[in-house]
C-alpha cells in the first residue's frame, strides 16, 4: 500500500451514505465506500443477514467470520439500530438530515410502511438520494414477487443460455443476481448525484436486478426480435445466431482451456495463429488450413463446420497442459486461456505483479490474512482495497455519542431495550 | 434536464465493456463522440444478430445495443492528421475513454501524459482485460475468455461434468457499473478540486470482486469451491424443474421451512411431501437427489406460468426460466420500459436496453439509434471543432476523415 493510499482522501470523501441493505444490496455501498465515501452500515441489533452467509473464516460460523460480510461490508462503519422501533426511526431521521445517500433493499413498500418511504425521507432532506435495490423494481406486475438468486437469474434470462443442452438451465456458480443490481445501484446513485450537483435536488433511484441481469445477455436478447432465433444453451459451445456457433470450452491434459473458436478480426486472427501452431507441431489439418477465419464474420461458424474442426483441435489440446497451452498461446497471440481454478488465480503472475492480493498486517484475526485489492486504480486518489469489515455495532459510540450527542446512559438504555 | 447534459466524452472504446460504460453517459445526456475507422472496425459491427445477408458494418443488433445516442466520428488513426484532430477533440472533452490493449494509446501519441499537456484536468479511463503494467498486460482477449481466467467458469456447471462458461462475454457486463460509478466520482472530485486523473480498471480484478468470498475461502481456509449445479448450501429444494412443453423450466427455491410448507400447500401436499425425512432442512439436504426427482415429476404436468403464479401466491420464491423470447416479452420488463425499439436502415426494427434503474427526477435521453460508421463526422467537425466544409472535404477525400458512402452535406 502506498503512502498516498493511506493518507489522501478518496473521490467521494465529503459524502455520507446510510446503508440499510441486507445481503442483497451490500455491494452498492461497498463501491461508494471504496471510492472514499463514509458509509454507515445500519444493522439490525441481531446483525446483518450477510453475517450468516458461508463460507466462514476457519469454518467457524460466527457473525464476524463470514467471508461474504468481509467482501461486501469492508470499508464501512457499523452501527446497530432497529428502525422498526420509534426510537430507532427517530435516530435514523436525525442521521438522514445530514446524509447524502441512503441505500435500502427492502421489499417495495416495506420502508414506506415504517414511515421511511422516499417521500418521508425527502421531507426531512430534499437533497437526499435514496437508492432502492429490489429484484424487479418498485412497481409492476412482478414487483411483489419473491426472488432468490436462482429465481432472479432465471427471470433475467441468464440461466436458459447457460449450461448443458441435455440438462436443466444453470446459474453462475456464485450468486450474482443481486450483485449485478447492487453494482448498478452505485452507478445510478452517482448519476443522481450529478443531477443534484446541477439542481440541488435529491431523488429516488429505483433499481431492478432483473434488468441488470438482462443487460448481461450479450447478443442473445436481440436475437429474438431481429432474427426470430431462440438462443439455447450449448455447454462447451455457444450459439451466436440462427445456425451459427462457436466453441468455447475445451478439455486439455490437466483440466480445461477456454478458446473462442470463431471468425472475426481478433478471434479469427487468433484461430489462424492456432492453426499454424498445429501445423508447426506436425498436426496440420487440411480443412482448417483451407479457411481464413479472419475473413469469416464474428460468430458465423456453422455446426457442420464445427464437426470438422473439433476432432483435430481436440487431439492437439489433449496432449498439452493448460500452462503449456497458455504459454504457447501468449507467444503466438492466440486467445486461449486456462479455465483457472481459485488456486490458479491466487498464483497468477499478472495479479501478483499488480499486487492485487494483499496480506493484512493486522486485523481482528491476527496478521497474515489474504484480502482482495481495489476494483480499479486511480492516479490522483486512492481506491480502497478490501480492508476489514466492521464488527457488529463497532462504531455505535462514535456515531451516537460523539456525533449525535446521546448520553452514554441513553445509549445503554436503548441497547437494553433492543433498539441499538 | 438530464444529469449529464454538460459532460463531454471522447470515446475510443470498442466491443462491449467500454461502449456499454459510455452508453450510460449517452443515455443520461452526455455528448459522447465515438471515434471509429473502417480500417479497423469494431468487431461488434459484424456480430450477429443481423438481418443483412453478407458483410456490413451497419447491420448488427449487438452493436446497436450499446451505441444509441452517441455521435460517430470516422477517423483513420493511422494518419498523423487524424491524431491532430483527436488532440483538438481532447481539448474539448472532459473525459477520454478507451479499452485498447495497454500501450496502444501511447503508441498513437495519446497517452495520459500527452493528454494532460492538452487538457491538464482531463479524466482518462483505461480498461483492459488484465490492467496496465505486469507481465501479461498486453495480452489480447475478450470477456468470454476472461470468465475462465477469473474463476467464474470453473465454479459454474454440474459436479459430475466439465465446467461450463457463463453465457456471452460475461465479465464485460460486470465492468461497466463499477466504471460508471468511478468515473462520475472522478468527475465530482475534479469539480471540487480541479484535479483530473487516469483510471486503470483491470476487468479481471473487477470481476474477482464478484466471487470475493470464494477467493477468501481459498486463500485463508484452503478450500477450492466446486461446481454445485443449481444447489445452495443452506436451502432445498433449490433448482430448476421441468414443466409442460419443450425446454420449459421453473426455478423453485425453499430458503426457509416456511417456503417448504408453502410449496407443499401449493402442490396439494402429496404423500411424499408429508414424509418426515423432508420436514427439516438437514433432511431435505440429505435426500436432495430424491427430493429433486420427486419434485420434477410433480412439476412436469404444470404449465410454467400457472405454476409460477401458484407458487408465488403461496409465498414460494419461484419464477420462469426465461429464454431470450421470454425476456423480450416479460411483462415486468415491459412495465419498466426496459427495451426501447428503434428503426435504423440496415438493422431494421431493433431493441436497445435501458440502464437498470429509473431516476425519479432526472430524465434519460432516447433520441437516436446507433449511428452508421462515420455518420456524424461532418457534424462533429463543424459544430465541435468549427471546421468548414472546405477544410473537411479534402480530409474526407484523402481518407483521414471517414463518412458514410452517401454523405449528407445538408
Amino acid at each position: 500500500m502506498s503512502a498516498k493510499e493511506k493518507s489522501s482522501p478518496g473521490m467521494l470523501s465529503p459524502y455520507r451514505v446510510l446503508d440499510l441493505t441486507d445481503e442483497r444490496g451490500l455491494l452498492c455501498g461497498k463501491i461508494l465506500a471504496d471510492l472514499g465515501a463514509d458509509v454507515l452500515q445500519i444493522e439490525p441489533p441481531a446483525g446483518n443477514s450477510a453475517r450468516r452467509i458461508a463460507p466462514f473464516y476457519r469454518d467457524e460460523p460466527s457473525p464476524d467470520h463470514s467471508f461474504f460480510w468481509w467482501s461486501y461490508a469492508a470499508n464501512k462503519r457499523s452501527v446497530t439500530l432497529d428502525v422498526t422501533r420509534a426510537d430507532g426511526r427517530a435516530l435514523l431521521e436525525r442521521m438522514v438530515a445530514s446524509a447524502h445517500f441512503l441505500i435500502e433493499s427492502g421489499r417495495p413498500g416495506e420502508m414506506a410502511a415504517l414511515g421511511l418511504g422516499y417521500e418521508d425521507l425527502a421531507a426531512i432532506n430534499p437533497a437526499l438520494i435514496v437508492v432502492s435495490i429490489t429484484p424487479f423494481g418498485q412497481t409492476g406486475p412482478y414487483s411483489s414477487y419473491l426472488a432468490s438468486d436462482l429465481v432472479g437469474m432465471g427471470m433475467g434470462g441468464f440461466m436458459y443460455v447457460t449450461g448443458d443442452p441435455d440438462r436443466a438451465p444453470l446459474r453462475v456458480g456464485f450468486p450474482h443476481f443481486y450483485l449485478h443490481g447492487s453494482a448498478a445501484g452505485a452507478a445510478g446513485a452517482m448519476l443522481a448525484h450529478a443531477h443534484r450537483v446541477a439542481t440541488g435536488e435529491g431523488q429516488h433511484v429505483d433499481v431492478s436486478c432483473q434488468e441488470a441481469v438482462a443487460r448481461a445477455l450479450a447478443n442473445s436478447l436481440a436475437g429474438y426480435p431481429i432474427e426470430g432465433s431462440i438462443i439455447v444453451r450449448q455447454g462447451a459451445y455457444r450459439q451466436t445466431g440462427a445456425g451459427t456457433f462457436m466453441r468455447i470450452t475445451w478439455p486439455c491434459k490437466d483440466g480445461f482451456v477456454n478458446f473462442q473458436f470463431s471468425g472475426g478480426a481478433s478471434s479469427g486472427q487468433s484461430v489462424n495463429n492456432f492453426v499454424r501452431w498445429m501445423a508447426d507441431e506436425g498436426m496440420a489439418d487440411e480443412f482448417l488450413l483451407s479457411l481464413d477465419f479472419k475473413n469469416l464474420g464474428y460468430g458465423t461458424v456453422t455446426m457442420e463446420m464445427m464437426d470438422r474442426i473439433v476432432p483435430p483441435v481436440s487431439r492437439f489440446l489433449l496432449e498439452r497442459t493448460k500452462q503449456q497451452l497458455f504459454e504457447g498461446a501468449i507467444e503466438r497471440r492466440i486467445l486461449l486461456f486456462p479455465v483457472s481454478t481459485l488456486g490458479d488465480i491466487l498464483e497468477d503472475p499478472q495479479l501478483e505483479a499488480r499486487g492485487f492480493f494483499r496480506t493484512a498486517e493486522s486485523s481482528d484475526f491476527g496478521a497474515g490474512l489474504t484480502l482482495l485489492g481495489p476494483f480499479a486504480r486511480a492516479s490522483a486518489t486512492p481506491i480502497r482495497a478490501t480492508g476489514s469489515a466492521p464488527r457488529l455495532g463497532q462504531h455505535n459510540a462514535e456515531i451516537y455519542i460523539d456525533e449525535l450527542g446521546l448520553a452514554r446512559s441513553d445509549l445503554i438504555r436503548l441497547a437494553s431495550a433492543g433498539v441499538i | 434536464m438530464r444529469p449529464l447534459d454538460n459532460l463531454k466524452v471522447l470515446d475510443f472504446c470498442w466491443v462491449v465493456a467500454g461502449p456499454m460504460t459510455t452508453s450510460y453517459f449517452a443515455e443520461y445526456g452526455a455528448t459522447v463522440v465515438r471515434v471509429e475507422s473502417r480500417q479497423r472496425p469494431d468487431v461488434l459491427r459484424t456480430a450477429p444478430p443481423s438481418r443483412v445477408k453478407g458483410k456490413s458494418l451497419n447491420g448488427s443488433g449487438y452493436y446497436a445495443n450499446y451505441n444509441a445516442n452517441k455521435y460517430a466520428l470516422g477517423l483513420n488513426l493511422g494518419d498523423p492528421r487524424a491524431i491532430a484532430i483527436v488532440k483538438r477533440m481532447v481539448a474539448w472533452a472532459d473525459m477520454v475513454t478507451e479499452n485498447f490493449t495497454p500501450g496502444t494509446m501511447e503508441r498513437l501519441g495519446l497517452g495520459y501524459d500527452e493528454l494532460r499537456k492538452i487538457k491538464p484536468d482531463i479524466i482518462l479511463f483505461s480498461t483492459s482485460m488484465l490492467g496496465r503494467g505486469g507481465p501479461r498486460s498486453k495480452l489480447p482477449g475478450f470477456g468470454a475468455v476472461l470468465s475462465s481466467l477469473s474463476g467464474l467458469t470453473a465454479i459454474t456447471g454440474w459436479p459430475d461434468r466439465s465446467p461450463t462458461n457463463p453465457y456471452g462475454a460475461y465479465t464485460d457486463f460486470i465492468t461497466p457499473r463499477f466504471a460508471v460509478a468511478t468515473l462520475l466520482a472522478a468527475l465530482d472530485h475534479r469539480r471540487r478540486t480541479g484535479v483530473g486523473q487516469h483510471i486503470d480498471m483491470s476487468q479481471l480484478e473487477v470481476s474477482l470482486h464478484f466471487l470475493g468470498p470464494l477467493l477468501l475461502d481459498r486463500a485463508n481456509n484452503g478450500r477450492e469451491a466446486g461446481r454445485t449445479g443449481n444447489r445452495h448450501e443452506a436451502a432445498a429444494p433449490h433448482g430448476a424443474f421441468p414443466c409442460r412443453g419443450e425446454d420449459c423450466w421453473v426455478t423453485i427455491t425453499c430458503m426457509s421451512d416456511a417456503h417448504w410448507l408453502a410449496l407443499r400447500q401449493a402442490l396439494s401436499d402429496p404423500p411424499w411431501m408429508q414424509s418426515e425425512r423432508f420436514s427439516t432442512l438437514l433432511g431435505r439436504k440429505r435426500g436432495e437427489d430424491e427430493l429433486e426427482a420427486l419434485l420434477a415429476e410433480a412439476t412436469q404436468s404444470w404449465e410454467a406460468g400457472e405454476l409460477v403464479r401458484a407458487l408465488q401466491a403461496a409465498g414460494v420464491p419461484a419464477g420462469p426460466v426465461h429464454s431470450n423470447k421470454g425476456v423480450v416479452e416479460d411483462p415486468q420488463l415491459g412495465h419498466r420500459g426496459h427495451l426501447v425499439y428503434y428503426e435504423k436502415a440496415e438493422i431494421g426494427r431493433h431493441p436497445v436496453q435501458r440502464s437498470e434503474f429509473r431516476l425519479s427526477r432526472a430524465a434519460a435521453a432516447q433520441n437516436w439509434p446507433t449511428p452508421v460508421i462515420g455518420e456524424h463526422t461532418r457534424l462533429v467537425c463543424r459544430d465541435i471543432l468549427g471546421m468548414t466544409d472546405a477544410e473537411i472535404d479534402p480530409l474526407v477525400a484523402q481518407g483521414v476523415l471517414e463518412e458514410p458512402p452517401v454523405a449528407s452535406h445538408g
